[in-house]
C-alpha cells in the first residue's frame, strides 16, 4: 500500500489528505478541502468529498477520479490504493443513553456511547429525578439516531431496567433520519432482562442486544456496545444520512464517526509512549475532550462549546467577566456580548485586527476550560464499587468514583482545531492551553498540525505503520514544555530556583519569583536537563520545596517555566489585570508589539 | 480558475420560492396539486399522541406484579376518566378497600406484570399544519406534507427569534439609518410586520407587544435587550420556537447598523401587501436564515423585475460589499482589488484579502471571509 487518500466530512469542511510512502516511509503530501454537501441544496455528501479530491490532484498532479469513480489501484502518477473516511457531518451522532442508576449504569452507558464518537443529548435514569412522564416526553422530543439502554448487573436487577424500557415503547421515538424507519436501540444491561426488554421493545424498535456494559458492579465492559454502536452508525444512521451509501461503497474501510477515530489515534499515542494523555480538539460547534491516563480511554464532548456556531453558549456558560479577565485591555462589556454573537451568526469570519484575535483567544481559553470540567466529571472511577479500606486510608474517606484526571500526571496535552492549530503563533496555542489547563508539575504540550487526527485514526485499522509515520513526522507539532509548581504566593515572591541545562552544554541558572512567565527556546527534538527546587510554599509534585530532576523535550516554542501560581489567580483590580496579562504576553512573545 | 465564494443574504425583488411543509409525524395531507391556498390554509393535519402517565398500581395496592392483571379493573386499549378506578384490592373487610384512581383521562396502554407499572395515555392533540404563504400546491408527500409555490420578493435576514407569522408590511422608519424607537409604534401597527431602520431596542419591544405587532424587521439590535427580551442569553443560534408575543428578523447584525438601502428599498415596494416572515434561524448544520416573503400579484411583477438583480458569478472588481467583522463592521464598499496571494495582516495570520474602497476615498484591505456580496 503507497499511496493512501483519506477524508474527513465536517460539518462544515470536507478536508482530504494524501498520503505517499516516500523512502521507507509513509507521509502526509497534499491537503485539499471544500464545504460538505450533507445539506440543501446539495444533498449528496460525495460532492463534497469529490471538490476536495479534486483539489489534490490539481496540488499534486496525482490523477485519482475518474468521473465520479476513485481509481484503483495505484499505478505510478494514477490512482491511489485505498480511500478512507471518518464523517461527523450533519451533527455527527447523536444518542441518548439510559441506565438505573444514574451514576452508576447511566454513566458508563454515557461512557460507552461518547467513547464510541456520540453526542449524547440526555441520560435518563430511574433515580434521574424526572417523573415517568417527563422521561417519556424527553424521548418524544429529542430525535436521537439510537438509543443505548443498560441497567442492572447480570442476575441483578430485572425491574427497574424494563421499566426503562417500558418508557421507551410508551414514547415510540421516531429516528432522526428516514421517516417510516424505527428506532436502533441496543440493549446493553443485566442479560436476565432480555427476554421481558425483547418482548416490550422488539416491536416498537429496531433492538440489538449485546453484553451488559457493568455485568460487575466492579468492572466496565463498553466495547461490545460499542462495536454494535459503530456497526448500527454504518446501517442506520449513515445509511439514511444523504449521499453515505455511494460514500461506503467507495471506502476501503468502514466510515467511522469523527471522535472515534481521533480516540483511537490518542490512545496509540498513550499507549505506544507509555504515557498520560489529554487531548482536545475544539471546533467551530462542539469542543471534545480525549484523555487517556494509566490506560485508561474517556473522551467527553461539550456539545455547545465552540468557536463559532457556539461561541454565543461560551459566553453564556462562562460569564462575561470570565472572558474578560484574559482580555489585555479595557473593553466595554456590550461590546464584547455584540462581538460574540456578531461571529455567532457570521461564524466564518476570522480576527483582523489584533484585538479581536485577542477577545477570540480569551474565548477560547474559557471554552477549554469549561470543556476539560465537564470531562473530569465524567472520567472517573466507577462508582458504587465496594473499597477496602486500612485504618490510614479510613481517615481519608475518600469515596468511589474520584476523578482520573490528575494534571499532575498529565505527561502530554495535544490540541486540535482551527484556534489551537491555526494561531498566527504558536506560543499563543501553548499559552492558550496553559491558561486554561493550568497544568502542574511538568508538561509537554502539541498541536495537530493540519487537523488530520481523525483521517490517521481510521486508517490506523487498515495500516497502522502509515498512520504512525504520519503522526510523528507530519501531524504533531510539539510546542514544548510547561514547568509549573504548585502552591500560591505574593508577586516577587521567591518561588522556583532552577538549573536548567540546554543541550549545547549551557547551563542557566535562575531564580524566578511568584508571578512570572519566561521563555527559553528550545528546538523541537532536542533535550534539556531541569533540575528545579520550588521554594518552601511551592510543590513540584513531590512534596513542598523538594527538588525535582527531570528532561524537558523542546519544541517550536520552548520551554515555559510558570510560576503565576496553581490555581492562577489573577489581579483583581482591572488596571492590575491588564497589566498582568500584558507583562505575561511580553515575556514570551505571545502578540507583536504595538 | 474557482472564483470566490462569499456567502451572501438573498435579497431578491422576485424568486421563485418553494416551500416544503411537513408534519412532525405521518397525517392526512387535504390538498392536491394545483390547488391555491393562502397563508392560513389547513394543507395537512395528524394527532400527535397524548402524554403518558405512568402509575405503580402494585406500590399502592402492596401486592407482587406478576399479580397485577388480577387487581385490575381495565384491560388494555380501555378508556378512562380521570378520578376513574383502574385497579383496586379486594379485602375481607369492605372497609380496607383500596382503590387506584386514573390521574388523568384517556386510554390504558400498558400494564406491565414485570414492573407493576400502567400506563395510560392522555387524548391526542390535533395537529394542523398551515400553508405559511399564499401559493399553488405543486406536490404532495402523502401521509407527510406538501410542497407549496408561489412568486415573491423575497428578503433574508441575518438572524431572527420568534416564528411563522403574516401580516401587511408597514414602515416606521423614513430612513435606513434611523432608529425604531417606540413613539414611532403606534395603534395602527397592530397585526402589522413593521420595518424599523437600523436600530430597535427593548423600550420598542415592550411597546410592539402591548399594541400587538406581529412581525418588527430593523437592521440592528443590541445582544443584551435580545436577552432581556428572551430572559435568557441565547447560547446556540436555534430560533424560531420562542413565544414573545410577535416575530423579530434583523438584517444586518448586532449593534446600531443601518439596514443594507437595498434590502430598505425592496422592503419599501411590499408596503400595503400581505408578507408571511419567519424568524427561525439555524446556523449550525443546514443553515435557515429568517426571512420575509412578500407574493407578488401579476400586475406587481413588471414593476418587481426592473428591480431583479442580474445573474452573476462570483466576487469581483467594482463589486459592491458589506464588511461583517470590525473594525469596519457595517460599512459598503466597492472592491477594488482581488489579490491571489496570501497576505499577512495585522493579526499576523496569512489570509486571502480584498482591497475595498469606501464612498469617502479611503481604501483598505480585509479578510476575504470577512464581507458579504450585496447583490446591485
Amino acid at each position: 500500500m503507497n499511496v493512501i487518500i483519506a477524508t474527513d466530512c465536517g460539518s462544515t469542511t470536507t478536508k482530504a489528505i494524501l498520503i505517499e510512502k516516500v523512502g521507507d516511509e509513509y507521509r502526509q503530501t497534499f491537503r485539499g478541502e471544500s464545504p460538505t454537501t450533507v445539506e440543501a441544496p446539495f444533498e449528496d455528501v460525495t460532492k463534497g468529498v469529490l471538490n476536495s479530491i479534486q483539489e489534490i490532484e490539481e496540488l499534486s498532479g496525482r490523477a485519482i477520479l475518474d468521473g465520479e469513480r476513485i481509481i484503483t489501484p495505484n499505478e505510478g502518477k494514477r490512482g491511489v490504493d485505498i480511500y478512507v473516511s471518518t464523517s461527523s457531518a450533519g451533527g455527527g451522532l447523536q444518542m441518548m443513553v439510559a441506565g438505573v442508576v444514574k451514576a452508576m449504569t447511566g454513566e458508563s452507558a454515557q461512557r460507552c456511547a461518547l467513547g464510541g464518537g456520540a453526542i449524547v443529548m440526555d441520560v435518563l435514569a430511574s433515580n434521574d429525578g424526572r417523573l415517568a412522564h417527563e422521561k417519556i416526553e424527553r424521548i418524544r422530543q429529542l430525535r436521537p439516531d439510537m438509543m443505548l439502554l443498560s441497567g442492572g448487573t447480570d442476575g441483578g436487577d430485572v425491574q427497574h431496567v424494563v421499566e426503562m424500557a417500558e418508557f421507551i415503547a410508551a414514547a415510540d421515538p421516531k429516528p432522526r433520519f428516514g421517516i417510516g424507519y424505527q428506532l436502533p436501540v441496543i440493549f446493553a444491561g443485566n442479560k436476565e432482562a432480555r427476554p421481558n426488554v425483547q418482548e416490550v421493545l422488539g416491536s416498537k424498535a429496531a433492538l440489538t442486544v449485546t453484553d451488559n456494559i457493568r455485568p460487575v458492579l466492579e468492572r466496565e465492559n463498553l466495547m461490545p456496545a460499542r462495536h454494535k454502536i459503530h456497526d448500527l452508525f454504518l446501517e442506520h444512521v449513515m445509511a439514511q444520512a444523504p449521499g453515505y451509501r455511494k460514500l461506503m461503497s467507495w471506502t476501503g474501510a468502514p466510515i467511522m464517526p469523527t471522535p472515534a477515530a481521533v480516540g483511537l489515534i490518542m490512545e496509540a499515542i498513550a499507549k505506544k509512549r507509555g504515557i498520560n494523555v489529554l487531548g482536545v480538539d475544539i471546533g467551530g460547534a462542539t469542543t471534545d475532550v480525549f484523555s487517556v491516563f494509566s490506560g485508561i480511554f474517556n473522551r467527553t464532548v461539550s456539545a455547545n462549546l465552540g468557536m463559532s456556531y457556539s461561541i454565543s453558549n461560551v459566553l453564556a456558560e462562562a460569564g462575561i467577566e470570565n472572558i474578560m479577565r484574559w482580555v489585555p485591555f479595557d473593553v466595554n462589556e456590550n461590546d464584547i456580548r455584540n462581538r460574540i454573537k456578531n461571529k455567532m451568526i457570521r461564524p466564518t469570519t476570522v480576527p483582523q485586527t489584533l484585538d479581536e484575535l485577542q477577545i477570540e483567544q480569551a474565548i477560547a481559553r474559557e471554552a477549554l476550560r469549561l470543556a476539560l470540567d465537564q470531562h473530569k466529571l465524567l472520567a472517573v472511577g466507577l462508582k458504587g464499587v465496594q473499597q477496602e479500606r486500612d485504618i490510614a486510608s479510613a481517615f481519608e474517606q475518600v469515596s468511589s468514583g474520584q476523578s482520573l484526571i490528575n494534571m499532575l500526571k498529565l505527561n502530554l496535552v495535544v490540541g486540535s482545531g482551527g484556534i489551537l492549530s491555526h494561531a498566527p503563533r504558536r506560543v499563543q496555542s501553548m499559552v492558550m492551553m496553559i491558561d486554561a489547563y493550568q497544568p502542574l508539575g511538568i508538561t509537554q504540550l502539541a498541536v495537530d498540525s493540519i487537523f488530520m487526527m481523525p483521517h490517521l485514526g481510521v486508517l490506523s485499522t487498515v495500516n497502522e505503520k502509515a498512520a504512525t509515520d504520519v503522526f510523528d513526522r507530519d501531524c504533531m507539532v510539539y510546542l514544548g514544555a510547561c514547568v509549573s509548581p504548585i502552591g500560591i504566593g505574593k508577586e516577587k515572591e521567591k518561588c522556583l530556583d532552577y538549573e536548567l541545562k540546554m543541550p549545547d552544554g549551557k547551563v542557566i541558572s535562575e531564580s524566578q519569583p511568584f508571578g512570572e512567565l519566561r521563555l527559553y527556546p528550545l528546538p523541537a527534538g532536542a533535550t534539556a536537563h531541569i533540575v528545579a527546587k520550588p521554594a518552601r510554599g511551592f510543590d513540584m509534585g513531590i512534596g513542598r520545596g523538594k527538588a525535582v530532576e527531570a528532561k524537558l523535550d523542546g519544541g517550536v516554542v520552548g520551554i515555559i517555566i510558570d510560576t503565576r501560581g496553581r490555581p492562577l489567580e489573577l489581579a483583581k483590580s482591572k488596571s492590575d489585570r491588564v497589566a498582568q496579562i500584558e507583562r505575561w504576553g511580553k515575556a514570551v512573545g505571545l502578540y507583536p508589539e504595538a | 480558475m474557482a472564483h470566490t465564494y462569499t456567502p451572501g443574504l438573498r435579497v431578491t425583488a422576485r424568486a421563485t420560492i418553494r416551500k416544503k411543509r411537513s408534519l412532525p409525524i405521518q397525517g392526512d395531507v387535504t390538498v392536491k396539486p394545483g390547488d391555491k391556498v393562502s397563508a392560513e390554509t389547513v394543507i395537512a393535519h395528524t394527532q400527535l399522541p397524548g402524554k403518558v402517565q405512568s402509575v405503580n398500581v402494585v406500590n399502592v395496592l402492596s401486592i407482587p406484579p406478576e399479580e397485577l392483571r388480577m387487581f385490575m379493573k381495565k384491560k388494555e386499549g380501555d378508556s378512562v376518566q380521570q378520578g376513574e378506578s383502574i385497579a383496586e384490592n379486594r379485602p375481607f373487610i369492605k372497609w380496607f378497600k383500596t382503590t387506584v384512581p386514573s390521574p388523568v383521562t384517556g386510554k390504558v396502554e400498558n400494564i406491565s406484570e414485570v414492573t407493576g407499572q400502567v400506563l395510560l395515555r392522555e387524548p391526542p392533540t390535533p395537529l394542523e399544519l398551515l400553508a405559511y404563504i399564499d401559493s399553488e400546491v405543486i406536490e404532495i408527500y402523502p401521509r407527510e406534507g406538501a410542497l407549496v409555490q408561489c412568486t415573491a420578493s423575497f428578503v433574508q435576514g441575518i438572524f431572527g427569534v420568534g416564528g411563522e407569522t403574516n401580516g401587511e408590511i408597514v414602515f416606521a422608519a423614513k430612513s435606513s439609518d434611523e432608529p425604531l424607537t417606540p413613539d414611532k409604534l403606534t395603534t395602527a401597527h397592530k397585526g402589522k410586520i413593521v420595518v424599523g431602520g437600523s436600530f430597535v431596542g427593548m423600550d420598542s419591544f415592550v411597546r410592539a407587544k402591548e399594541l400587538g405587532v406581529k412581525g418588527i424587521v430593523v437592521g440592528g439590535v443590541e445582544a443584551a435587550d435580545v436577552k432581556e427580551l428572551l430572559g435568557y442569553d441565547l447560547g446556540v443560534a436555534i430560533t424560531g420556537t420562542e413565544k414573545i408575543g410577535f416575530t423579530l428578523i434583523i438584517t444586518e447584525g448586532f449593534g446600531k447598523i443601518a439596514m443594507a438601502r437595498r434590502t430598505f428599498e425592496l422592503l419599501g415596494m411590499c408596503v400595503g401587501k400581505r408578507a408571511s416572515v419567519s424568524g427561525a434561524t439555524q446556523i449550525r448544520a443546514g443553515v435557515i436564515r429568517p426571512e420575509i416573503i412578500c407574493p407578488l400579484s401579476q400586475k406587481d411583477l413588471a414593476k418587481a423585475d426592473a428591480f431583479v438583480e442580474k445573474e452573476r458569478g462570483g466576487l469581483q472588481a467594482g463589486d459592491q460589499i458589506r464588511l461583517i467583522r470590525d473594525p469596519f463592521f457595517g460599512r459598503i464598499g466597492l472592491v477594488k482589488s482581488l489579490p491571489h496571494d496570501l497576505t499577512k495582516i495585522d493579526t499576523e495570520s496569512h489570509v486571502r484579502v480584498l482591497q475595498v474602497e469606501f464612498p469617502d476615498g479611503m481604501v483598505a484591505t480585509i479578510p476575504r471571509a470577512n464581507v458579504e456580496l450585496i447583490e446591485s
